[in-house]
């Protein structure tokens, strides 16, 4: 089932063209990972297919009205802000904001769901702007889950986080896709990409470049065009590390 | 909850104690009487034409205040916005000043209020212009900002040539802001629009707090910014336009207050609404209550205890702010 599906969307910017054309569907259960290189258009596709942002061409969401649309895909943006110091807890029930209509017994469930599934337990009553970067993105992700929506739209979710941050939050995605959600998220890491996305997409100069699973997109040849790079692959026990080695 | 209970209680006290207090000397229980069930003599007269207006404005203006500088810290993100920052009571200002200065205000009763609202209302219509229906929050900022300015350049220019220093210290004193003398036809030019004001800003609550994740992630929640900036400006506008209009320029309670209450609310935009409502008028009943006591025969005008309070106020909490690493 397509929970998502762009045909043809282009955006231009100051007469730039910013996105060209791209078609993309996002289906129930895939871990989709977009990569390319910085001003690829990674951000503004999903702006776009969220209908944040005016584009051409059709996106699914765009039909919904934005009540409707936050009830079907949550979106975490690359900005971490969180402007006043509430607490984890409140942090968490603005996930809760498009069901006005559910009750207080569902909201808290929801709430102390997204809790307990990123291990925010401990944290719950603190102040969530204090608390270390690693946290805060832990806290902002459950933020995410508390909205249930089949479709999660995350912009650069392991930027800025460590290794171990990194890992966790990629394998909990990954999780929610094999439950049956269906997840798009913009991921630098290309090996981090390689190891936990079922399907990648790779974004150059606003266009789709390539699609397919890791293996496909991510060849010698195709990562040249893209990135204008050159890597090496080392064979580790949990997969390919894929390693910058030069550029072109 | 608590919090609420105990505001509308001090609120409700304040109030009393403001209907209870002038140069007439009577006790407040007959005071009251006299208010209520009438009356023979000139206490009734009194309590209804001059204690009364006084004490519903103070109510009124500082609620309003209170909630808009809530509103605008939440909608901007930021603490130290407050309401004078969108223009709107600056260009209310001027429209007072020139209605002053041309001897409208003296023309008939309701004149000078209803210059300062056309006033308001061309600030708050150049400030929908220049931020438009897709500008962004910064956008509103440098608005009201230049609004603002050109506002007070006006009121300079007015002064400037003011024919004689009487006129000029008119301008003055009414500029620092009061509550004395105001009648109940002052309060029923000012409660519809701002009960109206009200409603719209109390009704952005919920868009606040998504707000709190920034202006991207609030439109995925399904926040329309357009909508939200509509609202928010139309609502603050309907309530600062006539509390200048009626009082004169009062600072500081919609910056100070926010401010205040913000942790007993947990810091989520859509409780501190109420809240900073109640706060507000508290706060402008107990100054109003201040400036009769502290000098009766002196006329201390409102606006100058607000801001000798205020500022001292708010560079405390700035002070607590950076001590905690908050700032």
């Amino acid at each position: 089932m397509s929970l998502l599906s762009l045909s043809r969307l282009s955006v231009t910017r100051r007469r730039r063209p910013v996105l060209r054309d791209v078609s993309l569907d996002v289906a129930a259960g895939e871990f989709v990972g977009l990569i390319g290189p910085n001003g690829a258009g990674k951000s503004t596709l999903m702006e776009a297919a969220l209908g944040l942002i005016p584009c051409e061409g059709r996106s699914s969401l765009a039909d919904l009205s934005a009540a409707e649309r936050a009830r079907h895909a949550a979106y975490l943006p690359q900005s971490r802000e969180i402007a006043w110091p509430v607490s984890v807890e409140v942090l968490i029930a603005l996930g809760r904001i498009p069901w006005p209509g559910a009750s207080n017994a569902q909201d808290r469930a929801a709430v102390d769901a997204a809790i307990s599934r990123m291990g925010l337990e401990p944290f719950r009553h603190r102040t969530a702007n204090r608390l270390s970067g690693g946290e805060q993105a832990r806290g902002l992700i459950a933020r995410v889950l508390a909205q249930e929506t089949p479709l999660l739209i995350a912009d650069e979710p392991i930027a800025g986080l460590d290794p171990a941050h990194q890992l966790s939050c990629l394998s909990l995605l990954r999780d929610l896709a094999t439950e049956g959600r269906g997840v798009l998220v913009s991921v630098h890491d290309l090996g981090m990409a390689a190891r936990f996305c079922s399907r990648l997409v790779l974004l150059s100069g606003g266009a789709v470049l390539a699609d397919g699973t890791p293996d496909e997109v991510l060849s010698d040849d195709n990562l040249a065009r893209g990135f204008g790079i050159r890597v090496q692959r080392i064979e580790t026990p949990e997969g390919t590390a894929i390693v910058p080695a030069a550029p072109l | 909850m608590r919090l609420i209970a105990a505001l509308s209680l001090l609120v409700a006290l304040l109030f009393l104690v403001s209907l209870s207090l002038g140069p007439a000397e009577v006790g407040s229980l007959r005071g009251l009487q006299a208010l209520l069930f009438g009356g023979d003599g000139p206490l009734p007269i009194v309590m209804r034409e001059i204690r009364l207006p006084r004490a519903i404005l103070g109510l009124l203006i500082g609620g309003g205040l209170g909630l808009a500088g809530a509103a605008l810290q939440g909608y901007l993100r930021n603490p130290l916005a407050e309401p004078q920052l969108i223009g709107v009571s600056g260009m209310g200002a001027l429209g007072a000043v020139i209605a002053i200065q041309t001897g409208l205000s003296t023309a008939f009763a309701l004149g000078l209020p209803l210059a300062a609202l056309a006033g308001a209302a061309l600030g708050v219509a150049a400030l929908m212009a220049l931020a438009g229906p897709r500008g962004g929050s910064v956008t509103l900022i440098l608005a009201g900002v230049a609004i603002a300015s050109l506002a007070g350049a006006g009121i300079a220019l007015v002064l400037n040539l003011s024919p004689n220093p009487y006129a000029a210290a008119e301008i003055m004193f009414w500029l620092m802001g009061s509550l004395a003398d105001r009648s109940m036809s002052h309060v029923w030019l000012a409660l519809p629009l701002m009960v109206l004001g009200s409603a719209l800003v109390l009704a952005t609550g919920r868009a606040l707090d998504a707000l709190t994740l920034g202006e991207q992630a609030a439109a995925a929640l399904g926040v329309s910014p357009a909508r939200l900036r509509w609202q928010l400006v139309a609502g603050v506008a309907l309530i600062v336009g006539p509390a200048t209009a009626v009082a004169g320029a009062i600072g500081f309670v919609g910056l100070v207050v926010p401010h205040i209450l913000r942790p007993w609310v947990g810091a989520r935009p859509s409780r501190l609404l109420p809240a900073s409502a109640l706060g507000g008028a508290a706060m402008l009943l107990a100054a109003d209550i201040a400036v009769r006591l502290i000098v009766p025969e002196r006329d201390l005008k409102l606006g100058v205890l607000t801001a000798i309070v205020g500022a001292p106020l708010f560079l405390h909490l700035i002070w607590k702010t950076r001590a905690g690493g908050r700032l």
